[in-house]
């Protein structure tokens, strides 16, 4: 129970001191995005609006562009050979898509956490430190002031305040997950993309994350790729429903959590939501 | 943001890097075609040499290098074949006779080759009399291939998926029935793989076929004639007959050819097997 | 009935099969041994290991200069390839566009297929006069190590590369996530996890320098002596061995049979380092 507490406590900390400093999440629009790599398609036609400050899941089940959606406000695509990506993502007034735009200023902007914790072989000071230092931040003093600041918002400080120099593999699956979002907290993104962060860890561990990201709403826009129902259901704000048509991904419904796990009239929606499919 | 910036450095070291690798390499081929390719024809080919090499072909180069090939195969397939299946099938992977096999085969693929000419001149063509020959070329590059058709094999077995193991089984057959119904067919391109790279391996050895094959220009009579293998002659020519360059050049074009088409052999071959038999379920 | 035995003779062969395979090693090994005897003896083998002067005629079968020799043209030549050939995997998986890296790999594969008498016949129509022209005769210590090492090259590329997947695989979308440089990824990303396989490779190249012999004796030059610069001409205990193999008899068929069994010593010891540290060949 206690616990449980002063983590909540810990995050509301560094929320207040964000909400000081005057940045309100921006909002995340997506308008007719299709993703193609070579011939086949992943996802078409997506449209979905996520409100600065909240938080939006993505639901439905494998294989139908989730993942491949959530990539591209990144620009995570543009690694992989053969992607073509259509339609328009925009942050407030910023469009991702733009050839003009630095990639590595959006990666900064916009943290990414994968399903698969995924910390550097590095000690676990290391793992905030070098992607500080990569962004800019050499002074000892400032890696070492922030390290401490994201630890604490994800609740791991008091656990390895006394190993920062112990290497980061050697922490739990739920601890190392909470490393990676500590890591992508450490640039000061706005938006935060999760892909299934909790499905590789056991109950515990997922409670612990869930009650993180709980807290991260009141100062980030997060977007959230989850097969569980349920987590949904705990966590989102809003909610978008996937599936898949003609083996390709397409988005069903999307709302608030009310419209669609409440009021849906859409019959996949309300087949998925009550476990009928999928 | 610097970011771009950051990566200057470490751009140019590794372009450097990688332009240093990539240019004497090609240079090398092309310095290597500019001398060889004017004369290379068929009848290049096929003719025997004359005036010591200097004109004529390497015809009898060509069968003696086949013969000895085959010599080594015949060797290196059942031993090697069997020895994968062997450990494959009757012992764990931890228990000593394995330790030992991978050991000592290790230890093999490492010796120089210098070391395994001394051993065929001195066991294969002294102790037990086969003189310069092919027979005594082909069985020492099969000591010196075995590790690797063994290694090869072993990977290409132990790559078949459980599922055709469980139908097997399910289907009670019998332990030789399941080889040679079911694991060698999965198994067979990459054992084919295996030994097309041996061949490989074979071809680019010079100094023990120098002191087991020999190295006369005759087309061999039987496995107990010494014969000149390719990369003998190359050798040959280069260094011991005054105006041999050309010939060298245009028989080690003729190698690096054979090369290539293994290479391309193999790989292609690897690559239909993996479509397959191991992306079904797409 | 016709089961069991079928099952029966198929252990027996698969079982011989393995035997013979297993059992192949020793031969060699004795025979090296055997063959080194009469110089094995402590006095011989010191006198041999410790002198310079190779003179067959008169009796002296000093091997230092020319293990002097094998060693530092294999070093300098890993000291050339190693640290290039890396930087070549890193500038092949994270610098180059994708297509290219596709296109590029199987030129490795293939160049480290080329028979090693193509290398010296390279190194002795081109290299060996671009090298007479500077500073005569040519065929020398600087040929040697680098053909040596241009052979070495695509082993060393294509070692890292491999050694590269699995960390990329793994950490590259993390990496690639928070937007930190390439030379970064490389240095605090990849390596740590590849650095062992990588240098496990390397070392095994430079078992792999120290056999050469063709290419080698195509353009070392031959003498029997230390070198007192990069462009003396020099033998190595792989190019003695090849040269005078064919006319060697009594003490002097010993030296060559020993100067063999200390490069198989050498090269044991070299494997031993490696399997120690739990690197897969």
């Amino acid at each position: 129970m206690n616990r449980r507490i002063s983590m909540s406590d810990n995050a509301t900390t560094f929320a207040n001191e964000h909400t000081q400093s005057n940045r309100t999440a921006p909002e995340v629009s997506i308008v007719g995005l299709s993703v193609y790599y070579g011939n086949t398609a992943a996802i078409t036609n997506a449209t979905l609006t996520v409100p600065g400050g909240s938080l939006m899941a993505l639901v439905g089940p494998s294989g139908c562009g989730k993942t491949s959606l959530l990539n591209c406000i990144n620009r995570m695509n543009d690694t992989i050979a053969d992607c073509r990506v259509e339609g328009r993502i925009t942050i407030d007034d910023l469009d991702v898509q733009d050839p003009s735009v630095d990639v590595n200023l959006l990666r900064q902007r916009v943290g990414m956490v994968f399903q698969q914790p995924n910390p550097f072989p590095l000690s676990i000071a290391e793992n905030i430190h070098f992607p500080l230092r990569e962004h800019g931040v050499h002074r000892r003093a400032e890696l070492d002031k922030r390290t401490m600041k994201v630890l604490n918002a994800v609740g791991l400080w008091d656990e390895v305040k006394d190993r920062l120099r112990s290497s980061a593999l050697s922490l739990s699956g739920g601890q190392q997950q909470r490393l990676c979002i500590a890591r992508a907290l450490a640039l000061e993104p706005e938006v935060l993309l999760l892909d299934e962060p909790c499905s590789a860890l056991d109950p515990l561990a997922t409670e612990q994350i869930e009650r993180l990201i709980e807290d991260l709403k009141q100062q980030y826009t997060l977007l959230m790729v989850t097969h569980n129902l349920a987590q949904a259901r705990r966590v989102a704000d809003h909610v978008t429903v996937c599936w898949i048509d003609e083996n390709c991904g397409c988005v069903v419904e999307s709302g608030s959590r009310e419209s669609i796990f409440i009021n849906s009239d859409h019959p996949v929606t309300k087949a998925y939501c009550r476990g009928d499919k999928g | 943001m610097t970011i771009d910036r950051r990566d200057y450095g470490g751009f140019v070291l590794c372009s450097v890097a990688g332009i240093t690798v990539i240019v004497p390499l090609v240079w090398m081929i092309l310095a290597l075609a500019q001398s060889g390719l004017p004369g290379l024809e068929w009848e290049f080919l096929v003719a025997a040499p004359s005036q010591s090499g200097r004109a004529g072909g390497i015809g009898p180069m060509i069968v003696s290098t086949a013969l000895i090939l085959g010599v080594c195969l015949a060797a290196i397939i059942p031993v090697g074949l069997g020895t994968s299946l062997y450990l494959s099938q009757y012992v764990s992977s931890t228990s000593p006779q394995a330790s030992w096999l991978g050991y000592s085969l290790d230890v093999l693929a490492g010796t120089p080759s210098i070391v395994f000419a001394l051993f065929g001149y001195q066991f294969f063509a002294i102790t037990l009399g086969l003189g310069f020959s092919i027979l005594a070329g082909g069985l020492t590059l099969a000591c010196m291939t075995l590790p690797l058709m063994v290694r090869t094999s072993e990977q290409a077995l132990r790559a078949v998926p459980l599922e055709l193991h469980q139908a097997g089984e399910a289907l009670a057959l019998s332990r030789p029935g399941m080889i040679w119904h079911v694991l060698l067919p999965a198994a067979m391109p990459g054992i084919v793989a295996g030994t097309i790279l041996s061949i490989g391996r074979a071809l680019a050895e010079t100094a023990v076929l120098l002191f087991t094959a020999g190295y006369v220009m005759r087309l061999p009579g039987s496995l107990l004639d010494s014969g000149r293998a390719l990369s003998v002659h190359i050798f040959d020519m280069a260094m011991n007959v005054p105006g041999g360059m050309p010939v060298a050049s245009r028989t080690a074009l003729v190698l690096l050819t054979l090369v290539i088409l293994i290479n391309i052999g193999v790989r292609r071959m690897l690559l239909h097997h993996k479509r397959i038999y191991y992306e079904q379920t797409n | 009935m016709s089961r069991q035995r079928n099952e029966f003779w198929l252990y027996f062969t698969l079982a011989s099969a393995a035997g013979l395979a297993g059992l192949l090693l020793i031969p060699v090994v004795l025979l090296l041994i055997l063959e080194s005897l009469p110089l094995l003896a402590p006095a011989a083998l010191w006198e041999s290991l410790t002198s310079a002067a190779w003179h067959p005629r008169a009796g002296e079968f000093g091997l230092l200069a020319m293990m002097v020799a094998s060693l530092l043209i294999s070093a300098l030549a890993l000291a050339l390839a190693a640290p290039l050939g890396i930087l070549y995997a890193v500038w092949l998986n994270l610098y180059l566009p994708r297509r290219w890296t596709n296109r590029l790999r199987p030129l490795q594969e293939l160049l480290a297929g080329i028979p090693s008498v193509v290398y010296g016949l390279w190194g002795l129509v081109v290299l060996v006069p671009m090298i007479n022209s500077y500073a005569p005769p040519g065929a020398s210590l600087l040929a040697a190590v680098l053909v040596l090492a241009l052979m070495i090259l695509p082993f060393s590329a294509l070692v890292t590369d491999a050694a590269l997947q699995a960390p990329i695989r793994h950490r590259m979308s993390a990496a690639q996530a928070l937007a930190v440089s390439r030379w970064g990824t490389f240095r605090r990303v990849l390596w740590p996890e590849a650095r062992a396989t990588i240098i496990g490779g390397i070392v095994l190249q430079f078992g792999r320098a120290l056999g050469e012999t063709l290419a080698v004796v195509m353009v070392a030059g031959n003498v029997v002596q230390f070198p007192g610069s990069l462009f003396d001409p020099v033998r190595t205990l792989t190019a003695n061995i090849a040269l005078e193999m064919s006319y060697a008899t009594g003490t002097h068929h010993t030296a060559l049979f020993l100067s063999g069994l200390v490069l198989m010593l050498i090269t044991l010891i070299l494997m031993f380092q490696i399997n120690r540290r739990g690197v897969a060949i």
